[in-house]
């Protein structure tokens, strides 16, 4: 096997991003077309007390408004379309359809609007203050199953000693083994507060978006990085059923997590359209970028962690407040939880969290979300038992880390494979780790080297999609993937496993994806690292599918059973007369001719989702179709693991920050795509580089108004913050639970090179630990010189 | 403006009238002097360029520019020279280039990803030079070459050597800053067709990618000069 999987490709979407021919949603343009512009919230918590927009409407050009009351209203935290409390500065609260985008800024810029401020929250820990601000007016955490509630800390939980984190009644706990039998065991014990700061997403597309209704069916181009995830939500929001939104993402400029699925903004240039029975383009700029585009969650976190003479963990014991946003927001703090479980492999620990609520921007997932942010916090504390126990910090890494016999999280779950200790070895040797190592701490002039070595972990696998492909009589193979695009070529990696299976060259395949008008099956989005899992065994399932068919088709034309036949070259041959043989495309010719199952007109399972079943009934007699449920067997969590190397040469007098040398080593299963994979490796580092030192959000503390609303506030990192080259490396060992042996990888990818990095600057410091990110420049020069900090410990909304 | 290494610094105060936000405290007040020092005093000379008086300026800033020509004012229907074609196009005294492309002559491949010359994503070559078409005026194109990525490929479609070897060394992640990446490139090679890595990722450093692509896109740049030198 393996003719296809694990080499390079051409993927078919690249030649139209270097040609500047690939339409992002901001490229649609129709005849008519309106612009709508939105009017949001100068200040980070009000209610709306009057609002008059006539003389907008009746401004020359102005077509249409739309306000909060004419939206579907989401139930309590949920993110909104528009709203008349908004709860962040920038939330929308109204939109302007307008001939041009000018004149629907004009008509914003005449609306008159009267707010009544409301407490605001920036500081989940004021917020968790008997006095403190609530975000919202109902209280300032979500119960699961509950909605908004209230939860106060007595004022004496904040007495403890100052710079540790308070830790008051918890929203959720778990924990496993005995922990204070752990840290009884445990010869060295550190107990530690730390901070890792919220960051926007900076997708370099904004999130715009353009509708227009037709036949009764509203058509959206829209930025997700998913496909057919994205339906059902967004029709939600429209407020139509799912089959009569047709949903168009053929290229995402950038999604990182922000866009995973339908987000409530889309269903504005779509409500507009519907009101003005005009296509509407709604253009987002970058500063509502920062405003709407999602961000990740911060941390404000305690850790007591109990090691043993040799390294080994005994016990964890983790406390994590977690900055929520004013809506939803997202599971960070559990994640990073189940993430320490399973990295550390501790054994026994404790994990407690609670989730504030904050009038910020509104938190989603970003690449790790939880797992990177633990991995920042948790990986410079590694190397500090390391250093005071004077072990090695690959050693220390190696003696806890995971092996595909480790459970995960409070639960326990099964694990399919894990071999983060194979990575650490390759990626150490490969580095040169104990030559590299050796240079630690060498001075010439003010620059000091530093080395550091780092891990990360993100599930990446799911279960339970549908795979479709169908061969057309021209023989073509057509592998229908509903998954998305966001950037890393696995939507199409995944599907070649299609053409494995039927033993196809890849010439004569060809994918159809980006447009829900084009019969996509129900698959997972294209988050969470799971496409290389997922989205494997859909095609995997649907190729078995069609493969099967391809052979009953042959053996009820040339004669005896379909396990006498066989394929090779694209044709189905008789294993024991090769004159029987009949080539693909005419066996879709017969599949049509039968019919039934084989070509589509009768299903032949019933677990199919309705819009697989949709996308079937549309393709239906036109040719061979393989169509399948993945049931294939999966017994635990999908791990994605990763450890990188990093060499630094930092500056004590600038706090300047040079990378010298940065290897990943990523456990991913199989390698599907071997360039692909490369460019997942370093690109992650440098989103991961930019984590540890730059990029974060802040907020006035007085007005509640965010500062970092441009690229050179929020700083994500530039050609010249990162080394000339990157090194990758894959443990490329195959997973037992998936047909081809992939798992996931984008997200340790990131997480690995962002505590790399802050434990080389650690290193370079000769043993600081900051426990924050980022790690900014001022931070390294106070340290160098012995001086307090500009912060105190548990500050958020440093610069 | 010319695209420089100091992207950081290249802060125009929402010159595009369409997003001008009423709300953005933050955007641009928070770095007035910049604002002061490089992009009014360069907006200003843009529109005296363009021919307008200054007294045009509140109108701008204020979004109240009419679409109707009145006495005195710039001639908008003018002559742009892009990729080769010499095109009639009505255009406003305050529009950018990246605003004619896109919205006027249908020219979606340069794209808009801050609309105020941080990013690079919407880099084109005017005379040969790498400039950000969000901050250039299109009036100061006139008489000019623009070329923007649709036009780098020959008569016969094939690529531009910049263009087949970011598709080799699979440059592009999500691909939006890949126009831009590539007319960066481009402009580089046209005057140094034998950069050293060094040298491309000083060239490209206005180019930003969140994907963080930048290793392959290197590789890219270095491939496509071999090419080129191997003629």
């Amino acid at each position: 096997m393996a003719k296809i999987i694990g080499r390079d490709f051409i993927p078919s979407d690249i030649h139209s991003k270097v040609t500047g021919r690939a339409k992002y949603a901001e490229d649609i343009r129709m005849d008519g077309m309106l612009f709508c512009r939105l009017l949001k919230s100068p200040i980070p918590h009000a209610r709306v007390k009057s609002l008059d927009y006539s003389e907008a409407l009746s401004m020359e050009g102005v077509v249409s408004v739309l306000t909060a009351d004419e939206v579907s209203q989401t139930p309590g935290p949920s993110d909104n379309i528009l709203t008349n409390e908004p709860h962040f500065v920038g939330e929308p609260i109204l939109a302007v359809a307008a001939v041009s985008e000018k004149i629907a800024q004009d008509a914003i810029d005449r609306i008159k609007i009267e707010l009544v401020p409301l407490p605001f929250c920036l500081d989940p820990l004021e917020s968790l203050r008997p006095e403190g601000p609530n975000a919202r007016v109902d209280g300032n955490t979500i119960v699961r199953g509950e909605g908004v509630k209230e939860i106060k800390w007595k004022e004496e939980d904040f007495l403890e000693v100052a710079g540790e984190l308070p830790m008051g009644e918890p929203g959720v706990e778990w924990s496993y083994g005995e922990l204070e039998r752990g840290f009884e065991d445990a010869s060295l014990i550190l107990d530690e507060s730390f901070v890792t700061a919220s960051n926007a997403h900076h997708s370099m597309e904004p999130r715009s978006a353009m509708a227009f209704w037709q036949n009764g069916k509203c058509h959206i181009y829209g930025s997700t990085q998913s496909q057919a995830i994205v339906v059902p939500g967004l029709a939600r929001y429209i407020g139509i059923e799912p089959e009569d939104l047709v949903y168009i993402s053929q290229y995402c400029g950038g999604g990182f997590g922000s866009k995973g699925g339908a987000y409530p903004l889309m269903a504005i240039p779509a409500l507009l359209s519907k009101k003005t029975s005009r296509p509407v383009l709604m253009r987002i700029s970058r500063a509502e970028e920062y405003f709407l585009g999602s961000a990740r969650i911060g941390f404000q976190g305690r850790i007591k962690l109990g090691f043993r003479d040799d390294g080994r963990i005994t016990a964890v014991d983790l406390y994590i407040v977690q900055e929520n946003g004013p809506n939803t927001g997202f599971g960070d703090m559990g994640s990073a939880a189940d993430a320490v479980s399973l990295v550390y492999t501790p054994m026994a620990m404790r994990y407690r969290g609670i989730s504030i609520l904050t009038n910020t921007p509104p938190r989603g997932a970003q690449r790790g979300p939880g797992q990177n942010q633990i991995a920042a916090a948790v990986e410079p504390l590694i190397d500090k038992a390391a250093k005071r126990l004077g072990i090695d910090g690959v050693k220390i890494r190696r003696l806890n880390a995971p092996d595909s016999r480790s459970l995960y999280g409070g639960s326990r779950n099964p694990v399919t494979s894990a071999h983060l200790r194979e990575a650490l070895d390759k990626g150490a040797k490969k580095f040169g780790w104990n030559e590299k190592k050796s240079e630690s701490g060498s001075r010439k002039g003010s620059k000091v080297i530093g080395v550091g070595v780092g891990q990360a972990f993100h599930s990446a696998g799911s279960s339970g999609f549908d795979g479709l492909v169908r061969i057309s009589t021209d023989g073509k193979l057509h592998i229908h993937t509903g998954v998305g695009n966001l950037g890393t070529y696995s939507y199409a990696a995944t599907s070649r496993v299609a053409a494995e299976i039927l033993g196809y060259r890849w010439e004569n395949c060809e994918i159809v994806r980006g447009d829900s008008s084009k019969h996509l099956p129900w698959n997972n989005g294209q988050f969470g690292s799971n496409t290389s899992f997922t989205m494997t065994r859909t095609n995997y399932v649907a190729a078995m599918d069609a493969l099967q068919k391809l052979k009953e088709l042959a053996s009820i034309s040339l004669g005896g059973s379909w396990e006498d036949y066989d394929i090779e070259n694209e044709t189905v041959v008789n294993k024991g007369d090769s004159n029987l043989s009949m080539s693909y495309g005419d066996l879709a010719v017969k599949a049509i001719e039968i019919g039934g199952r084989y070509s589509g007109k009768e299903l032949a399972s019933d677990d199919l989702n309705e819009m697989t079943i949709r996308a079937v009934e549309g393709l239906a007699g036109t040719g061979l179709i393989g169509v399948a449920r993945d049931n294939l067997d999966r017994t635990g969590t999908v791990p994605a693991l990763a450890a990188g190397f990093i060499k630094i040469e930092l500056d004590i007098e600038t706090g300047a920050i040079r990378i010298l040398d940065y290897l990943g080593v990523a456990d991913c299963g199989t390698v599907l795509h071997p360039q692909g994979l490369a460019a997942q490796v370093k690109s992650g580092a440098i989103m991961g580089f930019g984590m540890a030192c730059t990029e974060r959000h802040f907020y006035d503390s007085q007005w509640g108004i965010p500062g970092g609303v441009g690229f050179y506030q929020a700083k994500p990192p530039s050609y010249l913050d990162v080394p000339l080259e990157l090194g990758w490396d894959a443990v490329d060992i195959p997973d037992p639970q998936n047909p081809v042996g992939a798992k996931g990888i984008g997200e340790p990818l990131m997480g690995c090179a962002t505590s790399a990095l802050l434990c080389a600057i650690s290193d370079a410091l000769g043993g600081h630990y900051f426990n924050r990110t980022p790690v900014v420049p001022d931070m390294i020069v106070n340290a160098a010189a012995g001086q307090e900090q500009s912060h105190s410990p548990l500050q958020v909304n440093t610069q | 403006m010319a695209k420089g290494n100091f992207r950081r610094y290249d802060l125009h105060e929402s010159q595009q009238n369409c997003s001008l936000e009423n709300i953005d405290f933050c955007d641009s007040s928070t770095v007035p002097f910049l604002n002061e020092r490089y992009s009014r005093r360069d907006f200003i000379k843009g529109v005296i360029a363009s021919g307008i008086a200054i007294a045009g300026i509140p109108y701008m800033a204020s979004g109240q520019v009419r679409p109707t020509s009145s006495l005195g004012s710039v001639e908008r229907l003018v002559s742009l020279n892009v990729n080769g074609q010499v095109r009639r196009v009505d255009v406003l005294p305050n529009e950018t280039l990246v605003m004619t492309l896109r919205y006027k002559l249908g020219l979606t491949g340069t794209k808009l990803g801050c609309d105020r010359g941080e990013c690079g994503a919407c880099t084109v070559l005017i005379d040969d030079v790498d400039h950000y078409a969000c901050s250039t005026l299109t009036h100061r194109v006139r008489n000019r070459e623009v070329t923007t990525v649709e036009g780098l490929e020959n008569s016969e479609g094939e690529l531009h050597p910049v263009q087949s070897a970011f598709v080799r060394e699979l440059a592009p992640q999500c691909g939006f800053c890949t126009p831009g990446q590539v007319m960066s490139a481009v402009a580089l090679l046209k005057k140094n067709s034998n950069p050293t890595r060094e040298e491309v990722r000083i060239a490209l450093s206005g180019n930003l990618c969140r994907c963080g692509a930048y290793d392959h896109y290197l590789n890219g740049v270095m491939s496509a000069a071999q090419e080129i030198n191997r003629g």
